[in-house]
């Protein structure tokens, strides 16, 4: 039987990803594309905010695996002229892969160390990268879209320079990572995992494998990033070493704190608001990266669960 | 420039607007009619100028300014700046585009391939622009060149990278206003070998921009009866060169050098300490100095060094009145640093080629009958059909070819050698040294 509680959280993000939907029949043509880019990065967020938000893993070379998500999608529709469904799938093992090997490793440590061997993992990612510059074209990146393909379906060609293709891919990334994002909260393992955020050793004397817990929250994370990774070279048809540089990584950690970690819908208004906060500031001044600190730190002193950690410790406890 | 280098413009042998005759009529017309915006084999700007305004249309052409203000092209996009708005008033003097006064409208792209993407969409889609242009990096280039190709607006980059040239992005992307870096390496590798050695060792970043030195350069050396030494690619994390420097083979008669980003000084400072006074002949590109003073201490090694220059930094009496008018006109001195600020050297190779790139979209409009965006095919048409850009105040740096097949411009090239901490040139390149075979056509693809 479904709880009142559950009811609650599952209309709510069907609400969201409804209004998100019929968003493209009202917004002009401008935020039509920048929602459908937003719903992509809010994707990177979300991945990242499932290892950070809820298992309490902060990572800081979490670009890595959007990078691969974005290098397995895009070599093979540069290379071996994969199509987008075949080269999507091969961005989230890409992603999910790294995230696996990655955490055999990285997960021995904890805090301020996980910190740091997440950091150094993603700056290897990306001179790796750079290092095998000619099969990747590294620091200048390469364009997609001449070797993609229209996608066919009932005899129909969808263009993915076509706006309306572009925003239903993002849409349905953003949706089943969304739905994925809040299944796990939902659900026990999601419980477990904010008991390793909370006390990681309180919750192994209970008997739980918390080792496994967080491999199996790294490898969500990873293929959610890289999925994100793949949709961003697909879709926007760039990929480039830049992508796996540390300033990507702490994107998806500043919207996350911006939008409320551990909260299924902060990583989404994070993104979304981080991303008009550059949009609008940087059209008035070339300090806009100041404004934006400034704001960061106004958030950080009267907001520090994140916007929608503020509109569940004030209005909706039951919020996931 | 020479009379033998003028050239028609257009495949069909029109001869290209900035002619003296045509200037000649256009400067009778105008004073007849009480303005003063004639063109001697470029363009003089008259007292009376603005009121040509009237004499085209109602709304200013709008032109979106894709500009490195923030990130690791800042100091690029500072002059790119001030260049992009000494033009815009500049075009505005002489009465504008087609009649129709020109407004930039300026984006921060933060150096960064993903917010590049951002800022075409915004200019486009939001601020409604006619054109975009001005982007340098290359990552930023190929980053948001597909957007451009999608939302089918003309996209004109100052970037000098090989990557238009190459023909991999697309048919909306134009690189009019600055030579690709492919042509300067081979229009510069004639002389180097026969000036200062063919036995090279080369120092490379170890990304794109380096390979295509790596490259280029290489087979230049191999094709002229020279040899590499080493190659030496130097990762973009490096802060010391010591432990580069005892590679270089004992018989290097050459040591050619690209080391764009802070490390140079580093770089020129070990190179000075290995070599002492015995030393190879050594050329470098001024890449590697752009806003650098080159009389900065710990530079005093390069002094007796050679460099590529586009434009050349230093005021010399062989410089020509339009060379002299644009360096006035971007408010850099004799020595290639601000008026205002003679510690603020400019990046003088490159900016140009943003005053040369908003001269050739004047060009197009004109020539195209460009009124609004449902116009892009016909004005990408007759940029395609641009074969020459004659000297002038359209295009200071020198007259120029244009491939429209490749959207490239070629242009010549200047040696400098470091004397008494300054660049003094002492060799002019051909535009044809540059010329290679075609990659790609744009042509072929749809509109």
């Amino acid at each position: 039987m479904i709880s009142g509680r559950t009811r609650r959280i599952v209309v709510l993000h069907l609400a969201i990803i409804g209004l998100l939907f019929v968003l493209q029949f009202v917004l002009p043509a401008y935020h039509h594309t920048n929602l459908a880019r937003i719903m992509v990065l809010a994707t990177f967020a979300m991945g990242y905010n499932i290892l950070f938000g809820y298992t309490g893993l902060m990572s800081l070379g979490h670009a890595m695996f959007f990078a691969a998500g974005m290098y397995g999608a895009g070599l093979c529709v540069y290379y071996l002229q994969f199509g987008a469904g075949a080269a999507f799938v091969l961005g989230i093992l890409a992603g999910v892969s790294l995230a696996a090997v990655f955490g055999l490793f990285a997960l021995r440590t904890t805090g301020v160390s996980f910190l740091i061997v997440t950091m150094m993992f993603g700056q290897a990612c990306y001179l790796t990268l750079l290092y095998f510059n000619e099969i990747t074209l590294g620091d200048q990146g390469f364009t997609v879209s001449g070797n993609l393909q229209a996608l066919h379906q009932a005899g129909v060609g969808f263009a993915y320079s076509d706006p309306d293709v572009k925003f239903n891919a993002a849409w349905l990334v953003f949706a089943g990572a969304l739905s994925i994002s809040t299944a796990i909260a939902a659900s026990p393992i999601g419980r477990v995992l904010i008991a390793v955020r909370v006390n990681e050793e309180r919750t192994r004397l209970l008997g739980y494998n918390t080792f496994a817990y967080k491999w199996l929250a790294l490898c969500v994370s990873g293929a959610i990033a890289g999925a994100a990774g793949a949709a961003y070279a697909l879709l926007f048809s760039y990929v480039g070493a830049s992508f796996a540089s540390i300033l990507y990584s702490i994107y998806p950690l500043l919207w996350t704190l911006l939008g409320g970690a551990g909260t299924t819908l902060g990583p989404l208004v994070g993104t979304g608001v981080m991303f008009y906060l550059i949009d609008l500031t940087s059209g008035w001044t070339a300090a806009y990266l100041f404004i934006v600190g400034g704001s960061l730190l106004a958030l950080v002193l009267w907001f520090p669960q994140g916007l929608m950690g503020a509109v569940r410790a004030r209005w909706a406890r039951w919020l996931p | 420039m020479k009379k033998s280098e003028q050239k028609p413009n257009t495949k069909t042998g029109d001869t290209f607007k900035l002619t003296r005759r045509r200037a000649l009529k256009s400067g009778i017309a105008l004073t007849a009619g009480g303005g003063v915006a004639g063109l001697t084999g470029g363009y003089l700007a008259g007292p009376l100028a603005g009121s040509v305004h009237g004499q085209g249309s109602d709304r200013p052409i709008r032109i979106g300014f894709q500009v490195h203000r923030t990130g690791i092209g800042a100091v690029y996009g500072r002059w790119y700046e001030r260049t992009s708005t000494a033009a815009a008033n500049y075009i505005n003097s002489i009465g504008g585009i087609a009649g129709r006064p020109v407004e930039i409208v300026p984006e921060d792209d933060g150096t960064d391939p993903k917010r590049g993407a951002e800022v075409v969409e915004k200019l486009a889609v939001q601020h409604k622009v006619d054109f975009i242009y001005g982007p340098l990096f290359s990552h930023v280039v190929i980053g948001s060149a597909p957007r451009a190709g999608e939302l089918k607006i003309p996209y004109f980059v100052v970037s000098e990278g090989y990557h238009v040239a190459s023909g991999k992005l697309n048919r909306y992307v134009f690189q009019p206003g600055i030579t690709d870096v492919r042509a300067q390496i081979t229009s510069i590798s004639s002389w180097v070998m026969n000036n200062l050695g063919k036995k090279v060792t080369m120092f490379f970043p170890d990304y794109a921009f380096g390979y295509d030195h790596r490259d280029y350069f290489s087979a230049e050396v191999k094709k002229q009866g020279g040899s590499i030494g080493e190659l030496l690619a130097i990762p973009p994390t490096e802060s010391s060169y010591t432990r580069y420097f005892p590679r270089i083979p004992a018989d290097t008669e050459v040591l050619y050098h690209v080391m764009v980003g802070p490390g140079v000084l580093t770089f020129v400072k070990e190179m000075g300490e290995h070599f002492g006074s015995n030393r190879p002949q050594i050329f470098g590109f001024i890449d590697s100095l752009e806003g650098v003073d080159i009389a900065t201490p710990g530079l005093d090694f390069l002094e007796g060094t050679h460099l590529w220059e586009a434009f050349p930094r230093y005021a010399s009496s062989s410089d020509t009145r339009y060379s002299k008018a644009f360096r006035d006109a971007v408010g850099v001195d004799a020595n290639g640093a601000s008026k205002d600020d003679p510690k603020d050297v400019a990046t003088y190779s490159h900016m140009w080629g943003v005053w040369e790139t908003l001269f050739v979209i004047k060009e197009a409009v004109e020539q195209s009958g460009y009124r609004s965006r449902q116009d892009y095919p016909a004005l990408i048409e007759t940029l395609e059909s641009f074969e020459w850009f004659n000297e002038g105040m359209g295009h200071p740096q020198g007259g120029k070819k244009f491939v429209g097949a490749l959207h490239q411009c070629y242009g010549k090239q200047h040696i400098s050698r470091v004397a008494n901490g300054k660049l003094n040139v002492v060799h002019t390149t051909s535009i044809d040294d540059g010329m290679y075979e075609p990659e790609g056509d744009y042509r072929t693809q749809s509109l």
